[in-house]
């Protein structure tokens, strides 16, 4: 049964997507804060329950499925897309926006669907929601990344598919609810989710592809697959103890690569991969307040990430450069950018009254409570790698460092007010840290302004700040490119094919000579066929249907004879 | 008796009578009115015929109250409620789309003809579908076919006369195999009537003459039903035919015949004789294969839109009878089901495509062929028209969240049940053909930019498009929501199988 009253707030914003392109003008960007506003209060006026029920072939589906921690995430993506929209509004290409929004609705679709099918649908939706927003750039290496993108997302999909078929044909149940890793399907289902996540080794993926998109579509393509990914995690891997190792790799992964990379947006790219890692590692531990603390990291991350992909955004459409060699001394001319930049940069390095201060410190806490000495170690000095690597060395290079000369204005109102909207929430999620505990799907019994968190996390910040300033000559980065393990398939694949094509070169060149030669033939067999006279288009004479019609009479006939 | 009882009689009579009063007036728009509102009211009478035999069971309608086996009976069980459905259904979308395109295809002075004509064609397809009495099946079939032949020919290019004319010929060796079969079985058992003759026959059911007719109804049959490679007569049909026509026949008039196959081998012979006695699942079996592949094969190559979605339609045959020859109640509700999601489909990609030869035709011109050269960068200029085809077409290839989708996982789920793994990936496969030539469309239409003398191509109007789209909207409906489609082909299915056993 569909029950009237609830509206799927996925499909208002899929629907808005679709109307998006009608509508020009005044009505357009009225269109583009109310589609989402509306998902956004749509969200929070759903009951819990299973909404919607439908049955498709055999089973019953849930398309609208709502608890805590789904409608948490919904909202977040909701306000994501509105916050993203209102930043976007000046963006010129037709096709991106739309494309977002249909991005951000299919995430919204995962994270509200009730059983698996449904959670499939909207993931391949959305692979092909965010890919639309790389293409829509429309440089040639935008194109080329699009494709690399989709290609890593549909075998994802296609294991994903895989998984849930085995799952299905296993336990004969559609819900989607917590499995464990025990049979090859559930594995099949956890590669599948770990892929959008960025794991290794497909982490790549995401720093190769997402600073391609447009200074606004990198923002939406930071909030949502690698969080729906977290969701789906949250939601059906809860303390699978390989996601620990598993974050803590992506980690120190993001971590290294980031401090070794000069494209700024590609910091910042690998810094999600970084952050994705806490909230992977706090699933892996899988205790209440993990798991809280997985979600709530969540929420800040989107919240200061999309903050300072927006800056980053700003930057980049006032001065059309990207690495940071080539930037410095912005904030003469950009002060507010400045200013929200580095409140991003202090969120996500968990400055204390900031948000990412009260989410990522829950993580912490929830491995010291397990007694899990290594992980909070690993947490720890890998809350000092990303202040080094985003908190300092993203508004450092950028806004202050030396002076490149460079004298932009600020950006258009429209993002300035994205920025500020994203910069106040950070602060406040900071400092009133009780509304975002109340929405966390367990009950939270955790204190993060006690003296002893505030003055570690102060000591940790400042000495990894000073290391910083130490270290300096050496951050410095030139304009070089850093080899990932995407060399893998971008320049190996290729490379590894040359040497064996060139051993092989004769055989594979008599071969050659042969399939061209067959290949020709084949091809002038079927173009002879083309002809209106040829087997493929002629009209056949009557004549020659009737001769058909006997053979098969005397087919059936002698065939019943011999029976 | 109130006049609900009268409901099968009158699914046959109103259309039946629509045809000759549409001829008397002589009037085109009057005949437009009235066959239309017969094809209204056959369609409102299926569904009352369905609903009621969802919910008390199987009909049996005894013509001018002669009981059986003596008179005439009409029997409407689960099957029958299903297709009479889709075949009214069909009709009822396409004579109101059809007002607009036969106005360019179709000389003014014959409009009238043209709607007594399909007046006819429809009542003979229904009346095929309601009867329970064999030599009735017969003459039904010849009523529709003459219907059909006339209709086709009417096409403005020469070709369609040719086209129809081999029809003719073919279609009447097929009718007189079937007529030839039915004469052994009367022979034979002394009966006419379906359901008697089924009792009858297990007394002899071996015997050379039951054989010999069922090889003459399984041919004869077949050709009716476009089985490869007795489909040669169909590609030409459908190409040069008027484009309601060849969406009303893609939809209606092969799936009809593949009712009466079912009907005669479940329903009359047996499920016993015809799955298990004889190698008749492998030969059919084989036959399907060939379909799958050789047909779609050659649609790829076809350069004229309309012959390309003519092969096609062998191609997806291919699935319907590859289903039977399962003898499963998997295998028979997959072929009943893609009766109603190929259907469906195809006549909305063929009113589609009738929209887009009206679009490309210049008013007082012969229509212009949908070929390929011309159809460049056709996105640009028809969007609705070129979406439309290029989602029915995403459920002939069966994308999941299309109908497509759901009759082959019915036929893939039936391979299993059996255990043939490689049937599975024979289907998978020649799925891939069907990609490949939906694929063509898209290439053409979408990626290749448009020649510069083509301005004046404009978007179908809403009156061609309306219809249409709804019925690109069912090709989606039906692939999410099954209850209709999968419940109805499933209870149907089993109904069969009970009978036969």
């Amino acid at each position: 049964m569909i029950s009237a009253f609830a509206l799927h707030p996925a499909l208002i914003l899929i629907a808005g997507a679709f109307l998006l392109p009608l509508l020009k003008g005044q009505m357009r960007n009225m269109a583009v804060l109310a589609i989402p506003a509306t998902t956004l209060v749509s969200v929070f006026l759903l009951p819990d329950g299973k909404l919607w029920e439908t049955s498709w072939l055999d089973y019953t589906l849930a398309p609208l499925a709502v608890d805590q921690l789904s409608r948490l995430f919904a909202g977040i993506f909701a306000l994501m897309a509105l916050a993203g929209g209102l930043f976007a509004l000046h963006q010129q290409n037709r096709l991106e926006m739309p494309a977002a929004y249909l991005y951000a609705g299919s995430a919204i679709g995962v994270v509200l669907a009730g059983d698996l099918i449904t959670v499939f649908v909207f993931w391949e939706l959305m692979a092909i929601g965010s890919t639309l927003i790389i293409w829509s750039t429309g440089t040639p290496s935008a194109w080329a990344a699009s494709r690399r993108y989709l290609t890593v997302h549909l075998a994802g999909g296609v294991i994903l598919f895989a998984g849930i078929t085995g799952h299905i044909i296993e336990t004969g149940n559609v819900g989607f609810s917590a499995m464990q890793a025990n049979s090859i399907a559930n594995w099949l289902i956890l590669i599948g989710f770990l892929i959008n996540a960025g794991a290794p080794p497909f982490s790549a993926w995401l720093p190769d592809a997402y600073p391609e998109a447009s200074w606004s579509g990198m923002v939406f393509l930071s909030a949502f697959t690698t969080k729906t990914a977290v969701y789906v995690l949250l939601r059906g891997f809860p303390g699978t103890e390989i996601l620990i190792w598993i974050g803590i790799f992506m980690i120190f992964y993001g971590i290294v690569y980031a401090l070794l990379e000069n494209d700024m947006r590609r910091i910042l790219a690998y810094s999600i991969v970084n952050q994705v890692g806490f909230m992977i590692t706090g699933i892996g531990i899988g205790t209440e307040m993990a798991l809280n603390g997985a979600a709530a990291h969540a929420v800040s991350h989107i919240i200061y990430k999309a903050l300072l992909l927006m800056t980053a955004g700003a930057v980049l459409v006032a001065t059309n450069r990207r690495k940071c060699s080539e930037l410095g001394g912005l904030f003469h001319s950009m002060p507010l950018t400045t200013l929200c930049a580095c409140i991003g940069a202090l969120a996500i390095s968990s400055f204390p009254l900031t948000s990412g201060f009260i989410s990522k410190s829950m993580v912490s806490q929830a491995a010291i409570d397990g007694h899990m000495q290594t992980v909070w170690l690993f947490l720890t000095a890998a809350s000092a790698g990303v202040f080094l690597h985003a908190g300092i060395k993203f508004p450092w290079f950028v806004f202050f460092q030396k002076d490149s000369g460079l004298r932009p204005a600020e950006p258009p109102l429209s993002m300035r007010f994205g920025m500020v909207l994203f910069a106040i929430l950070c602060v406040a999620i900071g400092l009133w840290p009780d509304f975002l505990y109340a929405m966390l799907p367990y009950a939270v019994v955790y204190v993060p302004y006690t003296a002893a968190h505030v003055v570690t996390q102060l000591q940790l910040l400042l000495f990894s700040g000073l290391a910083f300033f130490v270290m300096l000559n050496y951050l410095k980065r030139t304009p070089t490119i850093t080899l990932d393990a995407d060399w893998l398939w971008r320049a190996s694949g290729p490379a590894a094919g040359r040497t064996i094509a060139s051993a092989l070169q004769i055989s594979l060149a008599c071969m050659r000579k042969g399939f061209a030669a067959a290949n020709v033939m084949l091809s002038a067999a079927i173009n002879r066929q083309r002809l209106p006279d040829g087997f493929l288009l002629r009209s056949w004479p009557s004549a020659n249907m009737s001769l058909w019609v006997m053979v098969m009479l005397l087919s059936y006939l002698a065939l019943y004879y011999l029976e | 008796m109130s006049l609900s009882a009268h409901l099968p009689v009158l699914q046959v009579v109103l259309p039946l009578v629509s045809a000759p009063i549409a001829v008397l007036f002589r009037h085109g728009g009057f005949a437009a009115g009235i066959v239309t509102g017969g094809a209204w009211a056959a369609f409102a009478t299926a569904i009352g015929l369905w609903l009621h035999v969802a919910e008390f069971g199987t009909i049996s309608y005894h013509m001018g109250n002669w009981a059986p086996p003596w008179g005439i009976e009409y029997r409407v069980d689960r099957l029958t409620s299903f297709v009479l459905l889709l075949v009214s259904g069909t009709a009822a979308v396409v004579l109101p789309w059809s007002r607009a395109s036969i106005d360019r295809e179709i000389p003014e002075e014959l409009h009238y003809l043209y709607y007594a004509m399909f007046g006819l064609c429809l009542a003979g397809l229904l009346g095929i579908t309601v009867t329970g009495d064999a030599f009735n099946i017969f003459v039904f079939l010849e009523i529709s076919s003459l219907a059909t032949y006339v209709l086709i020919a009417m096409g403005r290019n020469r070709r369609a006369l040719a086209a129809a004319y081999r029809y003719l010929i073919m279609g009447s060796i097929g009718a007189t195999f079937i007529v030839i079969g039915i004469g052994f079985l009367y022979l034979m058992t002394g009966t006419l009537n379906l359901a008697d003759m089924a009792v009858r026959l297990r007394a002899v059911e071996n015997s050379r003459p039951v054989l010999v007719a069922l090889a003459f109804l399984t041919v004869g049959i077949s050709l009716k039903l476009a089985l490869f490679p007795l489909h040669q007569w169909l590609p030409n049909a459908y190409t040069y035919a008027p484009s309601a026509v060849t969406a009303f026949l893609a939809a209606t008039a092969t799936k009809v015949s593949v009712y009466v196959l079912i009907r005669f081998y479940y329903s009359v012979f047996g499920e016993s004789l015809v799955f298990e006695q004889l190698p008749l699942p492998q030969f059919m079996l084989a036959l399907s294969l060939l379909a799958m592949f050789a047909a779609s094969f050659i649609a790829i190559f076809q350069d004229n839109l309309k012959r390309l979605f003519a092969y096609s339609s062998v191609g997806q045959i291919g699935y319907i009878t590859l289903g039977l020859s399962f003898g499963s109640l998997t295998g028979l509700t997959g072929s009943i089901v893609h009766l109603l999601n190929h259907g469906v489909a195809k006549a909305a990609i063929f009113l589609l495509i009738g929209g887009l030869v009206l679009g490309m035709t210049k008013p007082g011109t012969v229509t212009a062929e949908p070929s390929f050269d011309r159809l460049a960068g056709l996105s640009k200029r028809m969007p609705y028209t070129s979406f439309g085809i290029v989602i029915a077409g995403l459920s002939l290839i069966g994308v999941p969240g299309t109908a497509g989708f759901i009759s082959k996982w019915h036929l893939i789920l039936a391979a299993l049940e059996q255990d043939q793994f490689w049937l599975v990936a024979a289907i998978v496969v020649s799925s891939l053909l069907a990609v490949a030539y939906v694929w063509r469309f898209v290439e053409v239409a979408y990626f290749t930019p448009p020649p510069e003398d083509s301005t004046s191509v404009q978007e179908a109007p809403l009156s061609l498009l309306v219809p249409a789209w709804l019925l690109v909207t069912a090709t989606i409906w039906f692939g999410f929501d099954t209850t209709f489609s999968v419940g109805s082909a499933s209870d149907a299915a089993q109904q069969l199988l009970k009978a036969a056993q």
